[in-house]
């Protein structure tokens, strides 16, 4: 077996992640109020800090698939961002082979400009040369199929249903191969047809990369694809193993 | 059995070495210089992409469309041909006030809005920094892209102007090219640097306009240049004649305009330009790469 190899692909050690929000105050808003705070060096009220992960250490390695689970707002998608180095941990660190991709549905894309020159501007983005992007255009259009109730590629994005817009998303994000695939939530697009599609989609994914991280509020879905779970629970590690067990636990603390 | 193995070998280590061991590196470590550059000259297409789409999707609720960017310099220039023009009736010692106040206000306007939208090129566009990866100066120099691209439009309608005002064409309209090659080199350099500036500090974006005004009324857009001659002197002339955007302005006249009165010899005002030019260039670039990893938090 090549899993006896055991090599790590992630590591994460004592990651703490902290954000800053900026938000119109709430409350006392008056320029008073707000000199106030300032002479008197209290905190900033527009402001605060959000410190959704603290101190998660785990190891994952080559040919994993490992589930992220936890209550909404227990900081998994945050979590998978500083793996994918799209944020930056503020203390610990996160060690990766290679770069790990985030592969989500709400990468933000030009809401003015119609499906097919936002499927360009996406790969691109993804860093694609351009001669892949022609290549690849038309499938992804076609594996989108936003084309099916006419020709809605040619239309800008606002005038697009959710559903259809998120599975254009999708498409596009699922265009690249991956070494460390990072999948937010991704499974849950579009109607059962498209649904089953991506599923296919992302095992296909899962087979070129060398681990997958899966975040996924759908119980079935991880069940499906991963052998091992993560619990997270106010930004600290619940529980880390085999997903059945995992999956047990969390299943009693969330009936409770 | 190997497994077992090699899991007690793991055991001993911190995570740390175990992570080193295997070549992993950081996420989220800053990349090196030229490493940075070759990245973001491979997105080259993407921000190409970008700013052309940015273009089409700001007058994309417009009925008029494209045409708004030729409309929008001629009506800017119209403002100040009904004030200075007609209700002033121009100024006694300047030849051909018009002209001289419209290439003042073109090329300013060519900074001011950088300085502006390059301050909002990181905060605007927070989803696809958390999204996706791509060397984040992208976002900004396609911002700045997008105004060389406005300016260009805005030169041809200038030189329109020009042209109506009675000014003859020369070989010194050539000149044109380089002013704009260092003008969009020093833009570049000041939209990075408030890309991470403005990301850093939200409350800049409150205070933007009121300096670039004080930068407008320093840089001899609304009135001749030697009044500042008339009003200074020693270094306090010194500082104000080696104003940036000054001293693109009057390279600008100096191309178009048969009889402008510059502030100083066209050598010297080359000089201070690419000097100018350069230094913002770079160190605009090399503070926004230090801040690379950072653009995430928000």
């Amino acid at each position: 077996m090549a899993d006896n190899e055991r090599i790590p692909t992630v590591i994460a050690d004592d990651a703490h992640i902290v954000y800053k929000i900026h938000q119109a105050a709430a409350g006392s808003s008056s320029p008073l109020a707000s000199f106030k705070r300032l002479t008197t060096r209290s905190r900033n009220a527009n402001v605060r800090e959000v410190h959704a992960v603290r101190g998660v250490s785990f190891v994952a390695y080559k040919g994993e698939a490992i589930g992220l689970i936890g209550t909404n707002g227990s900081g998994k998608s945050t979590l998978l961002r500083a793996v994918a180095g799209l944020l930056p941990v503020s203390s610990g660190a996160i060690y990766a082979a290679g770069q790990p991709s985030l592969l989500g549905v709400n990468a933000a894309l030009m809401n003015e400009l119609p499906g097919e020159r936002n499927v360009e501007l996406g790969c691109l983005a993804m860093g694609m040369s351009p001669a892949e992007v022609q290549a690849k255009r038309d499938d992804i259009i076609e594996f989108s199929g936003i084309n099916d109730k006419g020709d809605f590629s040619s239309l800008p994005m606002r005038t697009y249903s959710s559903g259809m817009s998120a599975r254009l998303r999708f498409s596009i994000a699922a265009a690249k191969k991956h070494d460390v695939l990072l999948i937010d939530e991704a499974l849950a697009t579009g109607d059962a047809k498209f649904r089953k599609r991506s599923e296919e989609r992302v095992r296909e994914l899962r087979r070129q990369a060398g681990t997958v991280f899966l975040v996924s509020h759908s119980e079935q879905s991880i069940r499906d694809t991963c052998e091992r779970c993560i619990w997270l629970e106010a930004g600290e590690i619940r529980a880390d193993g085999a997903t059945s067990e995992v999956m047990k636990e969390y299943e009693a603390f969330s009936r409770r | 059995m190997t497994e077992t193995a090699v899991a007690s070998a793991d055991a001993g280590l911190s995570l740390k070495e175990l992570a080193r061991r295997n070549g992993l590196s950081a996420s989220g470590r800053l990349p090196s210089l030229p490493e940075y550059t070759r990245d973001l000259w491979a997105y080259r297409h993407f921000i190409r992409a970008h700013s052309s789409a940015k273009i089409t999707s700001s007058l994309g609720n417009t009925k008029l469309g494209a045409v708004w960017q030729v409309l929008t310099p001629i009506i800017n220039a119209a403002v100040y041909y009904v004030i200075f023009g007609l209700v002033l009736g121009g100024h006694e010692e300047m030849p051909n006030f018009i002209a001289y106040l419209c290439i003042g206000v073109f090329v300013f306007q060519f900074t001011q809005s950088t300085v502006q939208t390059g301050a909002n090129a990181i905060t605007g566009n927070l989803g696809m920094i958390r999204a996706l990866h791509f060397p984040r100066a992208s976002l900004p120099l396609s911002a700045a892209v997008v105004e060389i691209r406005n300016f260009v439009v805005a030169l041809f309608v200038l030189m329109g102007i020009v042209l109506l005002t009675g000014e003859p064409i020369t070989v010194q309209w050539l000149l044109l090219a380089p002013l704009l090659l260092l003008q969009s080199f020093f833009n570049l350099g000041l939209g990075l640097f408030m890309a991470r500036y403005g990301s850093k500090v939200r409350d800049v974006k409150q205070l933007i306009p009121f300096v670039m005004r004080f930068w407008l009324y320093g840089s001899a857009v609304l009135y001749p240049v030697t009044k500042f001659r008339d009003v200074l002197s020693g270094w306090k002339l010194e500082v104000v004649e080696a104003n940036p955007l000054l001293v693109f302005i009057e390279l600008a006249r100096h191309a178009l305009l048969e009889e402008a009165v510059l502030a100083n010899t066209p050598t010297v005002l080359w000089i201070q330009a690419t000097v100018w030019s350069l230094v913002v260039g770079v160190l605009g670039y090399l503070y926004f790469w230090r801040g690379e990893k950072g653009y995430g938090r928000g």
